[in-house]
């Protein structure tokens, strides 16, 4: 085992730094990247908890036909809330605020992001942002019921709060947009000396990859909420046929920005996996560039796909076709890199502690989303399952069996680091297995009563679906149960847990080369780089 | 970071830029009263387009900038056209 830093003398971790400000303040005014990660995390943790829970209300009302516990309009509302939700304040930033944040400026040797002030202006924009958001579904014209999506020329003749909804997604887009600048300027411009860019660790490509998607990507839905709000609030046809707009152009602009958005939730999930994968395997990672440069060609690519959300609502013949070839196309680089992680695998000496089974059922569940990709990107079948359940299903196994189980997958990897503490790894299992479970419970039945027609966003269906139905809200359960079960463990674990070492699991990038918790600079010597971030035997 | 390698563009540089913009909204103004039909937002748009590559060049110092510089603002030119063109796609064959 490594030495634990925190017994040098004079050595102070940030989390006890005193700075300028003390108490709440020397947080909330904080501009060290690893604070406003802290901060990140705690927004995000406390957001996802309410769209959770919107989650259960939903389910719970699907558990039998008719109306069970809402009424059809307060289930459009909170279908809406649980998107906007889980979309712009859970998964979009998510992986890329709070690790990115913290491990992004270690991983590559850097004391800090490049702008550490504008950092924190993101994390205040992102709460002002949030504030909105919640406050649309209180106002008295009640709940947005239009989905996350906000298609016109519904969402521009509803009577329900749909403006401040897409002012708070407007808002929210700034902070993403800022985060992304100041990641990219960071990798350009803040690297260790003597760390090129095929030196860095594949969480940093990542991250990039990310940014420039974040950076070139969001500007595009925000002008088109926009030009919603005008045509709301002026009566410019945009996209509402009876002023002469054209609804179709607000998919266009929508999906422009949406589709790449998936890879901004995406992408750096891909990285956390990467991370984990030859730590517990103890073994370079397989295909260093191909991974990296995968990273790239997604980011790329994936602009160029946002027809597929499109097939069915009277786009032309050969904008289809060529859609679908494009979204053949961008699954091959998301291949590539399953095929490297379980290469990577291949005779490692596998050490199975949770955040490796959080990252192998990251793997198995991220193949299931991708390839009913596919099945969606073939228009033929995209035709058959589009606005079912099915669809659910495949976004659900993508961003919640991908994103949010790399999230967990991360937490339980660095968790040692952030705060210098360890959780309890049988807790951790338990809590693991019920997700797990539960996840697959949840979802897999509505692939199923998707091919056979339930509809997406109703409220009630035929009494032949319920079976499926009585499945999910059952793995919705216990999925909640293993969420609370992990929370609870990861809580304990930083404030009671024993002290981690500096390397708890004979990790060979930068971040185990310092202390736990790291200072408030990160390094106090030069790192030293290497030319192969992963270089075990 | 280094500012000794910084760029220092001359007043007159400058100035002459202004005038060059200021010019290029003069025409943008005047071609409005020809009927070009169809044509008057392309030549608009290409107007605006020298616009912005002379802001981009002059004021935002790109022409002194590395290669690597120059190519990252280059390709997000040439995905912003990819993505109009594929737009197009279905705006031309509906
Ligand atoms: C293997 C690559 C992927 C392919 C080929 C693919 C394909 C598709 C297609 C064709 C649709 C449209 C279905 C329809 O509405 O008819 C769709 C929906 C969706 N996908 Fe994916 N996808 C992939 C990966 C992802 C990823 C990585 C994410 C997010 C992290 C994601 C999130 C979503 C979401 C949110 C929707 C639903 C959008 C809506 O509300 O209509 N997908 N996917
Ligand atoms: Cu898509």
């Amino acid at each position: 085992m490594m030495s634990n830093g925190t017994d040098k003398i004079e050595y102070v971790s940030y989390l006890e730094h005193q700075g300028k400000y003390s108490g709440l303040r020397s947080w909330i005014f904080a501009t060290d990247h690893k604070r406003i990660a802290l901060l990140y995390l705690y927004a995000i943790a406390t957001f996802f908890f309410v769209g959770a829970i919107l989650g259960l209300l939903m389910r719970f009302e699907l558990i039998a036909p008719g109306e069970t516990i809402m009424k059809p309009q307060t289930y459009n509302g909170i279908f809406t809330v649980h998107g906007v939700i889980m979309i712009f304040m859970v998964v979009i930033p998510g992986l890329s605020a709070v690790f990115g944040n913290f491990f992004l400026p270690i991983l590559i040797g850097a004391k800090d992001v490049a702008f550490p002030k504008l950092n924190l202006f993101s994390w205040w924009i992102f709460i002002f942002g949030s504030i909105l958001a919640v406050a649309s579904q209180f106002l008295k014209s009640g709940p947005p019921d239009t989905g996350w999506t906000f298609y016109a020329p519904y969402s521009t003749t509803t009577g329900t709060s749909v403006i401040m909804a897409t002012t708070a997604a407007f808002v929210l887009g700034f902070s993403s947009i800022l985060t992304g600048l100041n990641f990219i300027v960071t990798v350009h411009r803040m690297r260790a000396p003597g760390m090129k860019f095929f030196n860095m660790p594949l969480f940093p490509w990542s991250i990039y990859a990310t940014a420039w998607i974040q950076l070139l990507a969001t500007p595009i839905v925000g002008i088109t909420l926009l030009m919603l709000i005008a045509e709301r609030l002026f009566g410019i046809g945009f996209f509402d046929p009876k002023l002469g707009g054209d609804p179709l152009l607000f998919q266009h602009l929508f999906w422009i920005y949406s589709h790449p958005a998936v890879y901004i939730m995406i992408l750096p999930a891909m990285g956390v996996i990467t991370e984990i994968i030859p730590t517990f395997c103890q073994k370079k990672v397989y295909g260093y560039k191909a991974i990296a440069l995968s990273s790239l060609a997604i980011a790329g690519v994936g602009f160029l796909v946002w027809g597929h959300h499109m097939y069915t609502s009277g786009m032309s013949e050969n904008a289809r076709w060529f859609f679908s070839l494009l979204t053949f196309i961008v699954a091959v680089p998301s291949a590539i890199k399953v095929f490297n992680w379980i290469s990577t695998m291949y005779k490692g000496s596998i050490d199975l502690k949770p955040p490796f089974l959080f990252a192998l059922s990251f793997i198995f569940l991220f193949i299931i989303g991708g390839t009913t990709g596919l099945i969606l990107g073939s228009v033929a079948t995209n035709i058959q399952v589009h606005d079912t359940s099915f669809i659910v299903a495949h976004f659900h196994y993508i961003i919640f069996g991908g994103m949010g189980f790399a999230f967990f997958a991360a937490i339980h990897y660095w968790l040692p680091k952030m705060y210098g503490k360890m959780y309890n790894f049988k807790r951790a299992n338990i809590a693991w297995g019920s997700l797990f479970i539960g996840f697959n419970l949840l979802y897999f039945p509505q692939f199923i009563i998707g091919i056979q027609g339930m509809p997406r966003r109703y409220f009630d269906y035929p009494p032949q679906f319920q079976w499926a139905q009585i499945i999910s809200t059952i793995g919705g359960v216990i999925l909640i149960s293993g969420i609370i079960l992990m929370v609870y463990n990861l809580i304990m674990g930083v404030r009671k847990g024993e002290i981690a070492p500096a390397n708890p699991w004979n990790g060979s990038t930068l971040e185990w080369q310092i202390p736990s918790p790291p200072s408030l600079e990160n390094f106090d010597e030069a790192p030293v780089v290497k030319e192969n971030p992963y270089d075990y035997i | 970071m280094d500012h000794n390698k910084t760029h220092i563009t001359e007043y007159k540089v400058l100035a002459k830029i202004l005038l060059l913009l200021i010019f290029c909204t003069f025409l943008t103004i005047s071609i409005t009263s020809f009927n070009l039909a169809a044509f008057t937002v392309t030549i608009a748009l290409l107007i605006a387009g020298v616009k912005g590559f002379l802001v981009l060049s002059y004021f935002m110092h790109l022409k002194y900038e590395s290669l690597l510089l120059r190519i990252l603002v280059g390709s997000i030119f040439l995905l912003f056209i990819i993505i109009v063109l594929i737009t197009f796609i279905d705006y031309s064959f509906r």
